[in-house]
């Protein structure tokens, strides 16, 4: 039997960290990064006697994200302990919620080969993020700092509807893309903002009962999430097909050697001992503080593509891909409103912006530029202060500096000659410099016209106006 | 009378008079320390030069008109598990022998606001877990009354140090009757307050959704004072409640016409001694004489809820102890090659045998298989438990019991078995439970000369009725003519 | 349903504690002694009782999502066992 016999199954934990000010029950900044153990109190450091009090932002963003992913809120919830020991885990319990999630019962709609699928949700619940160890410079030993104890984490986690990476891949970038839009995670998976864990078990196609699965962490990137499903997947295949047995384990993915690697020693049987939080009480959702929620949530992505289709006309595909990013649908927007021009903005986005990204390794919330910066890019072609081909040069820029697309053309003097007087003594210079291609044209060969134009943008390093350009020197040769 | 003899209130009065000064209070009581600690070893740490400085500069701002609050100045004892910011907070255990807090607990920037002098840190049972204060990792508190025996526990030191005027008064904790069994023990007024009536923040939990932080003091005015000063709202702690706040004093009433009192009658069963429940029956006499109405009533889950306490106790012990690790603070084994080794190492050699008992109690309920056939039924019964006390309370304004089965007993002669220990606590427990808020009040000696206290239990936010049937027991008879003897 | 020697293990293990031979056999003998006790929850008839969370009735307790820094590293620090870098330092976990 081969890899096409079998089928993957997967569901995914994932881990969004909440764009909160503070984090889940102390008063300490969520802020990334800063010096170790700065973002710390008694409260987050575990000091004997301290007290969780739980930030009403953790619950009313974990509330839009249950609205956005189509989830029932619970009227009535709680915090419960989860037991373990780690050096990560300051109380040697994480606050987080057992048997009353905040959310359950969602869904997620995809684009797939076949069409749209619903991907179930499970549940959305809260619960406080983890420290960080850190190696010593000597190799001997590790450094605990808890800047990111307590920041907090709603764990979304699915049913197993997926069966490809692929499907994963458009799973986890809608989630990342609703959760953007509704402004309550800046889902960074290069700062560990989102994380997602993968539970992985394949079986012969047509089989009814899911195979044993595996629990795969630490993919910090789509990319490594995609290859480590590829890795288990035929992993698993392998070991079923030498006649083994697929055992349920925590593994780690190894990013540089492309493996996973078992996670806990098999001794260590966890038992995680959950009971509900004595320290915090619990928590009720009106109708009325949810209906409130709801009425105040952003436009989601489905309903500005909606938008891009019937008011702006775009196609169905460019407006899918606009709207797949907050930032990517937030460019457009805000770049659009300053030009006025919105389908050049889209063909922007869609085609040099997106081939920049590609090149650079860059996801769009990491681009440096701003809406502004575009939409005034636009301005400068449409009111022919730049030609399309400079304007490839500014966006370059756009990347590497960013700055006023004005600002820019100026400093690098790339304004387009629209002056008459100036073209036409360039023209003519072309004219006289290419006598062999004036008599080509003239014998009729078209094709030479363009070669003269091309001469002149050379001659004036591409900031000729090209359509003036052309007339000139139809002007010139039909003489 | 010297000035260690006095009640915080008639410190107070004297200071307000001009007879004395701060400094003079101060130097008084730590020459009682001098004196009688070394019989007595109610504390574990001792703040006795930082008190006198502290007097000093308290004194001169009196003077001078910046502060005017009555509590300036007067001494006050803080049971070592509550934590003080720059003074050790060590639980009485091997794990925190050295750990000085970063912070203050709520109750302790109330009293630092009020200018009060903390003379030092008092012994308990390690981590509050026990009821003679045998189980510190340091030293054995001695019971003022005759020093062979114990103070009870587990704020032990509490209650001995203001028994041997020590200190006017001191802070307890009580998680299953901590403050009320030792303030029996060693005759003296002990109240525990209702669930979140006193911040939590910076008490070391025990178990969290029973602890509660109270006074323990020479008499009932001083506890209302107390009482006065560390209740309130706190935004740390979200069990606190979010209250009016209320004058105690004005409970101070010398009338307890038309109260009714139950007289549960499972608190009267065999395990009582005889000499106990004969003074605790003399005491509903005298309530009765004094106008109150008694009657004897049934609260037939008191043997359940002493079980569901063990259970629930234990379960959130075994989790608010994790966090002790070897790794931000406390002991740290020095046997380690790697961090399993710190893990087991520090917390088996830095935790009692009580302790570790506890955590392996509470583990186990918790544990895959066996949570709902205990911890989870444990809060069902506790549920029945609170229904039984609105009961009783639908019909009572107060419910009469005896604090402990039996006078304080000799060091060393605690029962080996852990169950037969944890049956003492019979009396006390079930307030836990409730939440409610409960009192001792001493009210006789038996023939051996050892105190014995009577409980009242009140209803949620029962505590004036409860004082103020306190203040007119102990206006009406003459308790304070028992003094304790340091028999040795 | 006693508690066995190998529960006792196992529960150990969770606690994080050691046992040594003579204590894992008095542990079994008291452990066993208090559930038999405890077990007596289990004689009160609470059907149709919800289970108590905490103490208190009250719900909905939450804070304002405010920063007030701490801004004291080293008090925070100076209670732990071994530091560098103003981190709390541990043998290499891998």
């Amino acid at each position: 039997m081969s890899r096409e016999d079998y089928e993957i199954v997967m569901g995914l934990e994932v881990h969004a960290e909440l764009s909160t000010k503070t984090k889940i029950f102390c008063s300490c900044p969520t802020e990334f990064g800063g010096e170790p153990n700065t973002h710390c109190c008694p409260i987050c450091m575990a000091m004997p006697g301290t007290l969780p009090v739980l930030n009403e932002k953790v619950v009313e963003y974990a509330i839009k994200a249950g609205i956005a992913t189509n989830c029932e809120i619970a009227k009535n919830s709680k915090n419960d302990r989860k037991n373990y020991f780690y050096p990560d885990l300051p109380k040697a319990y994480q606050i987080s919620q057992y048997d009353m999630p905040l959310c359950e019962r969602g869904y997620v709609e995809i684009e797939t080969e076949e069409g749209k699928k619903k991907i179930r949700l499970t549940r959305i619940h809260i619960e406080e993020d983890a420290g960080k160890l850190n190696h010593d410079e000597y190799g001997r030993g590790s450094l605990v700092d808890l800047n990111r104890a307590g920041v907090p984490l709603i764990e979304i986690v699915s049913e197993p509807d997926l069966r490809s990476s692929k499907e994963v891949e458009s799973y986890l970038r809608k989630l990342k893309s609703i959760l953007e839009y509704i402004e309550v995670s800046d889902c960074k998976m290069q700062e560990g903002s989102l994380r997602a864990d993968v539970n992985v078990s394949v079986r012969k196609k047509g089989a009814t009962e899911y195979g044993t699965r595996t629990e795969m962490k630490n993919m910090n990137s789509f990319r490594s999430i995609v290859r480590a499903i590829e890795y288990e997947a035929d992993r698993q295949i392998d070991v079923i097909e030498n006649g083994g047995k697929i055992e349920q384990e925590t593994l780690r993915w190894d990013d540089v050697s492309g493996r996973t690697f078992p996670m806990r020693d098999k001794e260590d049987a966890q038992d995680y001992r959950y009971f509900p939080d004595p320290d915090l009480l619990a928590i009720k959702m009106s109708d009325e503080y949810v209906e409130e929620i709801r009425r105040n949530l952003p436009e989601l992505p489905e309903s500005r593509k909606k938008r891009y289709i019937e008011e702006i006309g775009l196609p169905e595909y460019d407006a899918n891909l606009l709207t797949a990013s907050k930032y990517l649908s937030n460019l457009f927007e805000g770049a659009s409103a300053i030009c006025n021009n919105p389908k050049a903005v889209s063909n922007w986005i869609m085609t040099d912006i997106t081939k920049e990204l590609n090149e650079r390794e860059l996801e769009p919330d990491q681009i440096p530029f701003t809406a502004e910066q575009l939409g005034n890019l636009v301005v400068l072609i449409d009111k022919g202060t730049i030609s399309s081909s400079i304007a490839k040069k500014v966006l370059v820029e756009l990347f590497e500096n960013p700055k006023d697309p004005m600002k820019i053309v100026e400093e690098k003097g790339w304004i387009q000659i629209s002056d008459e007087g100036a073209i036409k003594e360039v023209v003519l210079k072309v004219l006289e410099n290419n006598q062999q291609s004036v008599a080509d044209y003239k014998a009729g060969k078209d094709k030479a016209l363009g070669f003269l134009v091309g001469q002149a943008m050379k001659e004036t390093k591409g900031k000729a106006n090209p359509g003036m350009l052309n007339k000139m020197f139809l002007e010139e040769l039909n003489k | 009378m010297e000035l260690y003899e006095l009640t915080a209130h008639e410190l107070m009065d004297k200071l307000n008079n001009k007879e004395t000064t701060i400094t003079d209070i101060t130097k008084s009581y730590i020459d009682r320390i001098n004196d009688k600690e070394k019989d007595v070893e109610a504390f574990v740490t001792l703040t006795t030069e930082q008190a006198l400085e502290k007097a000093k500069s308290v004194q001169e701002k009196v003077e001078k008109g910046e502060v005017n609050s009555k509590y300036a100045g007067i001494p006050i004892g803080i049971k070592d598990n509550i934590c003080t910011k720059g003074v050790k907070t060590t639980c009485a255990s091997r794990m925190l022998e050295n750990f000085v807090a970063p912070y203050d607990a709520t109750v302790m920037n109330k009293i630092n606001d009020e200018n009060m002098i903390m003379l030092g840190k008092l012994n308990m049972d390690e981590f509050a877990m026990g009821a003679s204060t045998e189980y510190s990792y340091f030293k054995k508190t001695k019971n003022p009354w005759d020093l062979n025996r114990v103070p009870g526990g587990s704020s032990g030191g509490s209650a001995a140090a203001v028994a041997a005027n020590m200190v006017p008064w001191a802070l307890g904790s009580d998680t299953g009757g901590s403050i009320r069994q030792p303030s029996s023990f060693c005759g003296v007024v002990g109240l525990k307050p209702t669930y979140g009536l006193v911040s939590r923040y910076g008490l070391v939990a025990f178990a969290s959704s029973l602890d509660q932080i109270g006074p323990i003091t020479k008499d009932v005015t001083d506890s209302a004072l107390l009482l006065n000063l560390i209740t309130g709202h706190d935004e740390k702690d979200t069990t606190s409640l979010d209250i009016e706040k209320k004058d105690y004093t004005k409970a101070l009433v010398n009338d307890v016409k038309g109260l009714k009192i139950g007289l549960p009658k499972e608190y009267f069963g065999d395990g009582i001694n005889p000499e106990v429940k004969q003074a605790i029956l003399d005491v509903a006499k005298k309530y009765e004489e004094m106008g109150a109405t008694v009657e004897e009533c049934s609260m037939e889950v008191t043997d359940y809820a002493l079980a569901t306490y063990y259970i629930i106790a234990c379960a959130e012990a075994s989790s608010n102890l994790g966090r002790f690790d070897g790794i931000r603070y406390g002991y740290r084994t020095k046997e380690y090659k790697n961090l399993k080794d710190i893990y087991i190492n520090s917390r088996s050699e830095g935790f009692g045998e009580e302790v570790k008992r506890r955590i392996m109690l509470g583990t186990y309920v918790l544990s895959s298989g066996y949570y709902d056939a205990y911890y989870k039924k444990a809060q069902k019964v506790r549920t029945v438990v609170k229904n039984e006390f609105d009961r009783l309370f639908s019909k009572y304004d107060l419910l009469l019991t005896p604090t402990s089965p039996t006078v304080s007993f000799n060091i060393g002669t605690r029962s080996n078995n852990p169950l037969e220990m944890y049956l003492a606590d019979i009396c006390t427990v079930s307030v836990n439970i409730g939440g409610l808020p409960g009192m001792s009040v001493p009210c006789a000696v038996d023939s051996q000369g050892m105190p014995i206290g009577f409980q009242l239990i009140g209803n949620h936010f029962g505590e004036e009725t409860m004082l103020r049937a306190a203040y007119t027991y102990e206006q009406n008879t003459n308790f304070k003519a028992n003094k304790p003897t340091f028999k040795k | 349903m006693d508690i066995s020697r190998e529960e006792i293990i196992h529960i150990a293990k969770l606690a994080n504690l050691k046992l040594t031979e003579a204590e894992i056999e008095k542990t079994l003998f008291n452990m066993k002694d208090i559930l038999n006790f405890a077990n007596t929850v289990n004689k009160v008839n609470t059907d149709n009782v919800y289970e108590s969370i905490g103490a208190t009735q009250n719900y909905n307790v939450f804070r304002k999502d405010e920063i007030k820094e701490f801004g004291d590293r080293d008090i925070l620090l100076s209670n732990a066992p071994e530091q560098e870098d103003g981190m709390f330092k541990i043998p290499k976990v891998i």
